[in-house]
């Protein structure tokens, strides 16, 4: 027996060599890139957008040199500094200086949140669902998906490095230094996507696998915001972080690209790391065991509205944050804008902010609105959830207990009007907290919290159109989106097309137009309020009397 | 000719999990086997090692004469495999995974697929998000039976197939043995095996329990017998071999051992007959046999 095994021992080793472990990977990065042909656009397409609407805005909000170093000065100080970049070129900021300095951390951000989904998406999502087993069962090398999915990833990122570089061209930037920046933003996807890689091998769940590579990028944001706090230019931490090094090419000021190497020996030594991680284990196994759950259900989750809460629970704490960093990088920008109003009296219109009083606060009570905006978008997405629920047939096996059908509905609905609740509330925070920080005013944090929550009846009216569209599923839920994209082109565009009062005052986020720490004109919001209840009244009333999908 | 399969104390262990202890299997060519065991046997975890998506942590697998986990993709130009749970891509229709499938294979004879998503009343425009477990399961089986290969590797496949499906299964599997192929079916469906295999290996806790064609098997166990005699049917209870004597109304249902059986009939034909029903056993008693008390029985063909 022993002598047998031996035998066959020996026999695998003479064999090793198969030379097909790469087989089909041309057929999968293919069939990647195909369930991807939306995705990546969107992704490449909305970070050059970001790129192009700052190339419009900031020769408007900055008009000269002097506008420019007053912001200049903002991202100097050690806040601004977290918030954005090393802050190189302060002395004579430029638009191509603000944009690296600004932008630059973020896109790159970006992009690793890109490519860190994509591969996991690719990788072991595919694995957990088994489909990777499906995929491999036929004559699929044993690295062939891996290997797929970093190519898809790799083109995804020179699809963003591309549309960078026209973006930045296109706004009259020097072409040597534009490259620097897009491809550096390139770069740091890919070198996320490798960490990612690493990732894919280690646990079982592509959740947790993303939970890991995302808490890598967050440790990396943080790290070069601590290092740029520290002096100008950057600290030895802001050299620990893959964004810090794409910060670090000084584009626009002093160009130099070595930095870039770092990140691509880096995404070497991981992708060797990931290949190796992967040649020996099995299909579907992860390095780090799974962790095993409760194996009955707390008191919570029976409840139908703790099920709810703990599925929505990851994407609350997602937009939770996204929100709160924005709102924070604005809040801090306010004292510029407001010199720069005082010296431009037409950009204060288009704000919205004329008419005296303090110009700040109405200046950011407009963010505020256009991040009320962000927070309906959410809260549509989560009541369409429900789509999903009932189409996979969770719905009528919940609907199958003695549960009935508004009892189910208003408990997913009691989660989603907590989420927005919270959400706004952070935002709120956030952006007055930035503010506050800016100009010395820590009170306002406080304010804007209540300012921003002063919008649940907008946001839920809106929760309120998409808990009808589901009622009567047959309508579709385009014309929900339709009335959400209406009124949010109308609040932001509006007051600059002189739109008609009647179509402005129509427009539901221009309710709450007022200064924090005011009185509130509580009487359109109590209006708002009841035609949420209505509209969540309809909305189960058809979903009581409609047939389930599935 | 050798062996298209030949598994010998085969043992994997998930972390603590003993998922297969020592297990012996081996198909000849040509041969349809069944694969039995309850849930959690290992029959999964076996037909992975084989198709080398699982390393074996000790013992003998060679597919081909070849090992799996080495020679993967060479092995798998000569084999299809279908799983009992098929997740598929929500966003593509039925029939472009089908072609997905195939084109990972090297392409597919197109009339070969047609006629198959007939037969199997497949609609392959739809999108797989709308697709019932069965239909998904379809999607597999005929990307499966439309390649040509020269073995089937089959876990479950039609645990979602409703009876109708089930006998179109059956007759490709037939067919697919006319053919020359050899096929590997596991399942929980003891008709399908009874009806379609040469030969079925059992097992349980990761270990070969009983292996042979199925005469070898039945051969060992008993009959039931379901009698109405004129007389007291019941006092064949006396004879050796008989078990599990009933009454049911002026019925009696009795099972006998296969070597007893003469004596049976010989003690009730001159009590008068007047209806008698004896069935083989089915492999429902094979399992409550191996399965409810844990003593292994000797095997019919081999003993493991
Ligand atoms: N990936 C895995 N991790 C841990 N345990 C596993 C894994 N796969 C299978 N097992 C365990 O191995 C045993 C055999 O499983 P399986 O081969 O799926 O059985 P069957 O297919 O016969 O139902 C079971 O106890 C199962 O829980
Ligand atoms: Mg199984």
């Amino acid at each position: 027996m022993t002598a047998t095994m031996t035998a066959s021992r020996a026999m695998r080793h003479s064999h090793r060599d198969d030379g097909g472990n790469l087989v089909a990977t041309g057929r999968l990065t293919r069939f990647a890139l195909r369930r991807d042909r939306v995705r990546i656009p969107v992704w490449a397409v909305s970070m050059a957008g970001l790129i192009g609407y700052f190339g419009l805005v900031i020769p408007i909000a900055y008009p000269d040199q002097a506008a420019l170093q007053t912001r200049a000065a903002i991202m100097k100080d050690p806040a601004g500094a977290m918030m954005t970049g090393p802050g190189y070129g302060v002395e004579n900021y430029t638009l191509g200086a603000m944009l690296a300095n600004e932008l630059l951390g973020m896109l790159a951000a970006a992009a690793a949140l890109m490519s860190i989904f994509l591969v996991i998406r690719h990788t072991r999502a595919e694995e957990e669902t088994g489909r990777t087993e499906l995929i491999r069962a036929n004559i699929v090398g044993r690295h062939a998906p891996l290997t797929a999915a970093l190519i898809a990833v790799a083109i995804a990122n020179a699809a963003v490095t591309a549309l960078l570089m026209i973006a930045l061209v296109g706004n009259g930037l020097e072409g040597v230094d534009s490259l620097a920046v897009a491809a550096g933003v390139g770069l740091v996807g890919l070198t996320f996507g490798s960490v990612a890689a690493v990732t894919a091998q280690l646990s079982e769940h592509a959740r947790t696998a993303s939970g890991m590579a995302g808490a890598v990028l967050g440790l990396a944001y943080v790290l070069r915001g601590v290092g740029d706090a520290q002096e100008l230019g950057g600290s030895a931490l802001s050299w620990l972080s893959p964004i810090g090094w794409a910060q670090q090419t000084r584009a626009f000021v002093d160009l130099r690209w070595w930095p870039l190497l770092l990140c691509v020996s880096l995404t070497v030594v991981l992708l060797v790391g990931a290949y190796l991680l992967a040649a020996g284990r099995d299909v579907g196994a992860g390095l780090v065991p799974a962790r095993l759950g409760r194996a009955n259900a707390t008191a919570a989750l029976v409840h139908p509205a703790g099920l709810t809460l703990r599925m929505e629970r990851g994407s609350i704490i997602g937009w939770a944050v996204g929100l709160f960093v924005f709102a924070a990088l604005t809040g801090s920008m306010g004292q510029g804008i407001v010199d720069s109003f005082e010296s431009q009296p037409q950009f204060a219109e288009m704000f919205g902010a004329l008419g005296g009083g303090d110009v700040l606060r109405r200046t950011l009570v407009t963010f505020l609105g256009t991040f009320a905006m962000a927070v309906a978008v959410y809260a549509v997405i989560s009541v369409n959830r429900l789509r999903r629920e009932e189409a996979e047939g969770r719905t009528g096996a919940v609907l199958a207990t003695n549960m009935s059908r508004p009892h189910w509905l208003l408990s997913s609905l009691a989660v989603t009007a907590l989420g927005s609740t919270v959400l706004l509330g952070v935002t709120g925070f956030g952006l007055g907290a930035g503010a506050g920080a800016s100009i010395g005013e820590p009170s306002l944090a406080w304010d804007f919290t209540l300012t921003a929550l002063a919008y649940l009846p907008v946001v839920l009216f809106f929760a309120g159109l998409a808990v009808l569209a589901y009622g009567l599923l047959r309508l579709g839920g385009w014309w929900v989106w339709l009335l959400l994209v209406g009124s949010i082109l109308i609040g932001i565009y509006g007051p600059l097309l002189n739109l008609p009062d009647a179509v402005l005052d129509a427009e539901p986020f221009g309710l709450v137009a007022q200064v924090p720490g005011t009185e509130v004109d509580a009487v359109p919001l109590l209006w708002m309020s009841v035609a949420a209840v209505a509209l969540f009244a309809a909305g189960t009333l058809a979903f009581r009397k409609r047939d389930l999908e599935a | 000719m050798s062996a298209v399969i030949d598994v010998r104390q085969l043992s994997k262990s998930f972390g603590s999990v003993r998922a297969l202890d020592e297990l012996d299997l081996t198909l000849e060519p040509g041969e349809v086997h069944g694969f039995l065991g309850p849930n959690g046997a290992g029959k999964s975890t076996t037909i992975r090692v084989l198709l080398g998506l699982l390393r074996a942590d000790a013992g003998d697998v060679s597919v081909f004469g070849q090992d799996p986990w080495q020679k993967a993709v060479g092995l798998h130009n000569r084999l299809a495999y279908v799983p009992g749970d098929v997740n598929l891509w929500p966003k593509i229709t039925g029939g472009e995974a089908i072609d997905f499938f195939a084109s990972l294979r090297g392409g597919l004879d197109r009339s070969r697929k047609d006629e198959l998503l007939q037969r199997f009343d497949l609609d392959p425009t739809k999108k797989t998000r709308s697709y019932s477990k069965g239909n998904r399961q379809k999607v597999a089986l005929i990307a499966a039976l439309a390649s040509d290969v020269e073995l089937l590797v089959l876990d479950e496949p039609t645990s979602g197939l409703d009876p109708l499906m089930e006998l179109v299964f059956q007759e490709c599997i037939r067919e697919a043995k006319l053919a020359g192929r050899t096929v590997l079916l596991s399942s929980h469906i003891l008709a399908e095996v009874e009806s379609l295999c040469d030969k079925v290996t059992i097992i349980r806790q990761g270990r070969t329990v009983q292996t042979g064609t199925l005469a070898e098997l039945r051969h060992l166990h008993r009959t039931s017998v379901v009698v109405v005699c004129d007389g007291d049917a019941a006092s064949v209870e006396s004879l050796p071999g008989v078990h599990d004597i009933r009454r049911d109304g002026d019925r009696v249902l009795f099972n006998v051992d296969d070597d007893a059986l003469p004596a049976a009939m010989g003690r009730l034909l001159p009590l008068g007959i007047r209806s008698l029903v004896s069935t083989p056993p089915t492999l429902e008693e094979l399992f409550v046999h191996h399965y409810g008390n844990g003593a292994a029985v000797g095997a019919g063909g081999e003993q493991s």
